[in-house]
């Protein structure tokens, strides 16, 4: 669908942007607010970053957040390409409904559910709960996504560019490592990238597989919180936000350097 | 290079059925067929890239049927020439090389070779999409040669050039093949390519080769209606054998009329005659020619091409036929009218007897 | 292969083909249809105070008699208390109706969106949809927490509405079933627009042209060619959120009231509060019973989406 933007057009996609972006704005500017209550604008300072600084107990949730995260993302980037290697190269074979029945659920799977079900079963295998359990769910939870997005790119694959490196000599595991790797790299990244926000994002998963010794960003503010709006935790938000829009900005650059993969 | 009696069926659908081929050593073999034919299967069997169902392919005696494509003498040219975009134009012809552990300064040398040979030098550090169609489909077929390998599969190695191109490229794959001494396969839906290029041509219908032979052979004695019908223009003429003596036969058109051809048959049997358009002669009735087989008529169309002119003719027992002539000079008006009366004929020589 | 070197000519192994099956296949077997199983058999169970709390303990090493007790040791009660109290019932009930609700607010605001800039220009698209996608990258909570600061007593929402003198009296926003709603539309808009946007942006233009040409009007051709055609975004994005929605527990918490609970709040209370792991576990099981049909569905379609292509 092209032509010219017509003025109702712009009007619903800017209406659209401002429901999603005047919330955070709104956030990112009250973090920089002097005042101790939230409401009452007293002029801008940095002083809740700086309390934030020295809130130990918080800067410890984000450590463990950001190991965690880091870790199942890669962990789900490698099950869930295999996956989606599996789902669009392997053909028939038995069981495949129930494969991809098993892939695409935890995309819907309410949170709670999912949650209480690992807690379940690391209890039954009588596992120490932390820091590892945590990494496991959410591992669990964020291959599908990855899965989805890796899948949608090998769809459009030339499968006779692996078929013309085997023709060539190479053997497959060497083809899928030096062609179709690298030239899907843009949608692993993509999925890794998704996975680690859907991560380090996590309350309700963490809240049922953790165990003490292992809190995560998402649960300290939660307690937070559930106390009432904190200068504080806008300050963090704001770090947060920041932190995703330059690995976004950073993640686009990329992307457009590589901008020749996918074409061929 | 021998297949025996192979077969390969997707779930239900039969692509290639109990076929049996030799394709010898420095040969340029052409795959000839309409879309679906199951010449792209063939070739992907050759490759390795496909298993056949049943039979065998054998490459010098040796059964390759279950051998993987990585470990085949065989290399292919891609439709789509499946170059490696992450890849410049020197690591994509050095690609094939490098899995064989080949040391870096052969791999060099011959990439040099290679880009020489296609006429790409000075092009090695490029990246794919930093070329035209023409040059890509070179360096694909650079990559392809850089190995040396027995036999050289192109699957529709021009369908993505224009027509001026896939002329000039025809010459140059003709030469490439003389030079190199290497197998051609070739898989390709335009007769007019696979006539110039190959020394045989299978021509495939349905999953079965419809006839094996050199291009000429094939022209001018198809060996079935659907080749006749397939390969150029075609008249046929349904029939009956009225009589057959020592190198003549009389043959009833179904539609009135008899006539002669240089050919032997059974009498009685239902046959078509095949009638290459250019080797019917077409007169004005008033210029009053006369002679064997001529069928009088009133000409309906008229297609000028440039070299040559088509004339559609309803005869009068009813049947179309085409002819052409050749423009031997310069025309302001055609020398034939359309609705003028005329007369078609053809000498014994020209008709072939088809019995399939 | 060089002409010099003849290659051994032997059959390709097929065990590394079975091998990626494997990993994934296996890694979502152990953790999470096994765990799904677990759900269930402590469903069945019954309450007690202990570690781990409930009996009958499936003990293996036990063998065929253990099997048989804890055959035996299975009960209903769970269930049972479902359907005995009232406060179940209506979470239930509340939450599909909210998610149902929502769902419909979604696809009003969303498709607008979504065809805005499936109708932009090509180059602009991306670009589009990453802003789309962009706020869904930064924590959910962080989004759920930016609207307490506008939705409380004093936040900015009554602030505005006082200033312009739309209201006389601040306007009790949080803690109210609204609060909720715009909170999900809020978390989940981009879950709508993306699938929605992958349906439209495929559609053809001329097939507009081609309706106006047959003598459609313009909302007539959006009604019977552009709908139509983007059917299966407009399915997709639905389930995608109404069945993540019905099992929601953040946005609830923090922006409803305590009053009426969503079903995702009363796992919650039952598991962490009450300690009673069965009924939580049989409030799980009769909440995936309800959501099993929009579950299969979804997956019907994002296989058949993903395979037709």
């Amino acid at each position: 669908m092209r032509k010219g933007p017509s003025i109702f057009n712009v009007t619903l996609v800017a209406l659209g942007l401002a429901f999603l972006y005047l919330p955070i704005a709104i956030l990112v500017i009250y973090s920089f607010n002097a005042s101790r209550l939230v409401t009452i604008w007293g002029g801008w300072s940095t002083r809740w970053y700086v309390a934030l600084w020295h809130d130990s107990a918080m800067l410890d949730a984000a450590w463990t957040s950001l190991r965690i995260a880091a870790l199942s993302a890669t962990a789900a980037c490698v099950i869930g390409t295999l996956a989606a290697v599996v789902l669009v190269r392997a053909g028939r074979f038995r069981g495949r409904t129930m494969f991809s029945g098993m892939v695409y659920a935890p995309l819907v799977m309410p949170e709670v559910i999912t949650g209480l079900s690992l807690l379940l079963l690391f209890v039954a295998l009588d596992v120490g709960r932390g820091f590892w359990t945590v990494t496991i769910a959410h591992t669990t939870v964020t291959m599908s996504f990855v899965t989805v997005v890796v899948q949608s790119r090998l769809l459009s694959f030339d499968c006779s560019l692996e078929e013309a490196a085997m023709d060539l000599g190479c053997p497959p595991l060497k083809t899928f490592l030096t062609i179709t790797l690298p030239l899907i790299f843009p949608a692993v990244a993509a999925g890794w990238m998704l996975a680690f926000t859907l991560s380090f994002d996590d309350l309700v998963i963490a809240s049922f597989s953790t165990g003490p010794g292992a809190t995560t960003l998402p649960m300290r503010i939660y307690s937070e919180v559930r106390l009432g709006v904190k200068p504080e935790i806008n300050a963090i938000c704001t770090i947060m936000i920041a932190v995703v829009a330059l690995g976004v900005i950073a993640a686009a650059l990329v992307g457009k350097r590589r901008e020749w993969v996918g074409r061929t | 290079m021998r297949f025996e009696a192979v077969s390969k069926r997707f779930g239900n659908f039969v692509a290639v059925e109990l076929l049996s081929l030799d394709i010898f050593e420095r040969e340029f073999f052409a795959l000839l067929g309409p879309s679906g034919c199951g010449k792209t299967t063939l070739l992907r069997m050759l490759a390795g890239l496909e298993q056949p169902t049943e039979g065998r392919i054998l490459l010098d005696g040796l059964d390759i049927s279950g051998v993987p494509p990585h470990r085949r003498p065989v290399n292919m040219m891609f439709q789509s020439y499946a170059l490696f975009p992450h890849l410049t134009v020197e690591a994509n012809i050095a690609f094939g090389l490098k899995q064989d552990g080949m040391p870096k300064p052969e791999i060099a040398t011959r990439v040099r070779e290679m880009l020489e040979l296609v006429k790409l030098d000075g092009f090695g550090e490029r990246k794919p999409h930093q070329l035209s169609g023409g040059q890509r489909q070179r360096v694909a077929l650079a990559r392809a040669l850089a190995k040396r390998p027995r036999v050289l599969l192109l699957d529709e190695p021009m369908s993505a050039l224009d027509r001026k191109l896939r002329e000039d490229t025809r010459f140059e794959l003709m030469e490439l093949q003389n030079t190199l001494g290497l197998t051609f396969v070739i898989v390709t839906h335009d007769q007019e390519e696979a006539m110039t290029v190959a020394d045989r041509i299978g021509v495939m219908n349905a999953g079965q080769l419809a006839q094996v032979a050199t291009p000429s052979e094939i022209y001018e004695h198809p060996n079935s209606r659907w080749i006749a019908d397939f390969i150029g223009d075609i008249n046929l003429i349904e029939g009956r054998v009225a009589s057959s003596g020592l190198g003549h036969t009389v043959i009833e058109s179904m539609t009135g009329g008899r006539f002669l051809v240089a050919a032997e048959a059974t009498v009685g049997a239902a046959v078509a005659v095949a009638l290459r358009p250019e080797k019917l002669r077409i007169d004005t009735v008033a210029s009053g020619a006369s002679g064997e087989n001529g069928f009088p008529g009133r000409v309906t169309e008229i297609g000028y091409l440039g070299g040559v002119s088509v004339y559609k003719v309803r005869l009068d027992n009813g049947l179309d036929m085409k002819a052409t002539l050749t423009n031997h000079t310069r025309l302001t008006a055609q020398p034939i009218a359309i609705g003028e009366r005329v007369r078609l004929s053809f000498a014994p020589e020209a008709g072939v007897v088809l019995l399939r | 292969m060089t002409d010099a070197a003849k290659p051994a000519l032997r059959k390709a192994p097929d065990w590394g083909r079975r091998l990626v099956i494997l990993v994934p296949a296996l890694w979502l077997a152990v953790f999470f249809v096994v765990p799904c199983l677990i759900v269930l058999k402590i469903s069945l169970s019954q309450t007690v105070i202990a570690q781990p709390p409930y009996v009958p303990v499936l003990d293996l090493a036990a063998g065929w008699p253990g099997l048989r007790d804890f055959a035996g040791g299975l009960s209903l009660d769970s269930y049972k208390m479902l359907g005995s109290d009232w406060i179940y019932l209506t979470s239930y009930l509340r939450s599909l109706a909210i998610a149902a609700m929502s769902t419909v607010i979604l696809l009003a605001v969303g498709y607008p969106i979504a065809y805005g800039i499936a109708r932009s220009p090509r180059r602009l698209q991306p670009v589009l949809i990453m802003a789309v996608f962009l706020p869904f990258l930064t924590a959910f909570l962080i989004r759920i927490y930016a609207w307490i600061n506008i939705l409380q007593r004093e936040g900015l929402l009554n602030d505005t509405l006082l200033a312009l003198g739309i209201v006389r009296e601040p306007v009790v926003w949080l803690a109210t079933d609204t609060a909720i709603i715009i909170g999900i539309v809020y978390s989940y808009l981009p879950f709508m627009v993306l699938p929605l946007y992958a349906s439209l942006e495929k559609l053809d233009e001329s097939l507009l042209e081609a309706a106006a040409d047959l003598g459609a009007p313009r909302w007539k051709a959006f009604w019977l060619v552009t709908v139509p055609l983007s059917a299966s975004g407009i399915v997709a994005g639905a389930l995608l959120c109404f069945i993540p929605i019905a099992g929601e527990f953040v946005i609830p918490d923090l922006l409803g009231g305590s009053s009426a609970l969503m079903i995702g709040q009363t796992l919650w209370t039952e598991f962490f509060q009450n300690k009673d792991w069965p009924v939580a576990s049989a409030v799980a099981i009769a909440l995936l019973l309800v959501l099993l049909a929009p579950i299969l569905i979804y997956q019907h379609v994002q296989m058949r989406a993903l395979e037709d292509r």
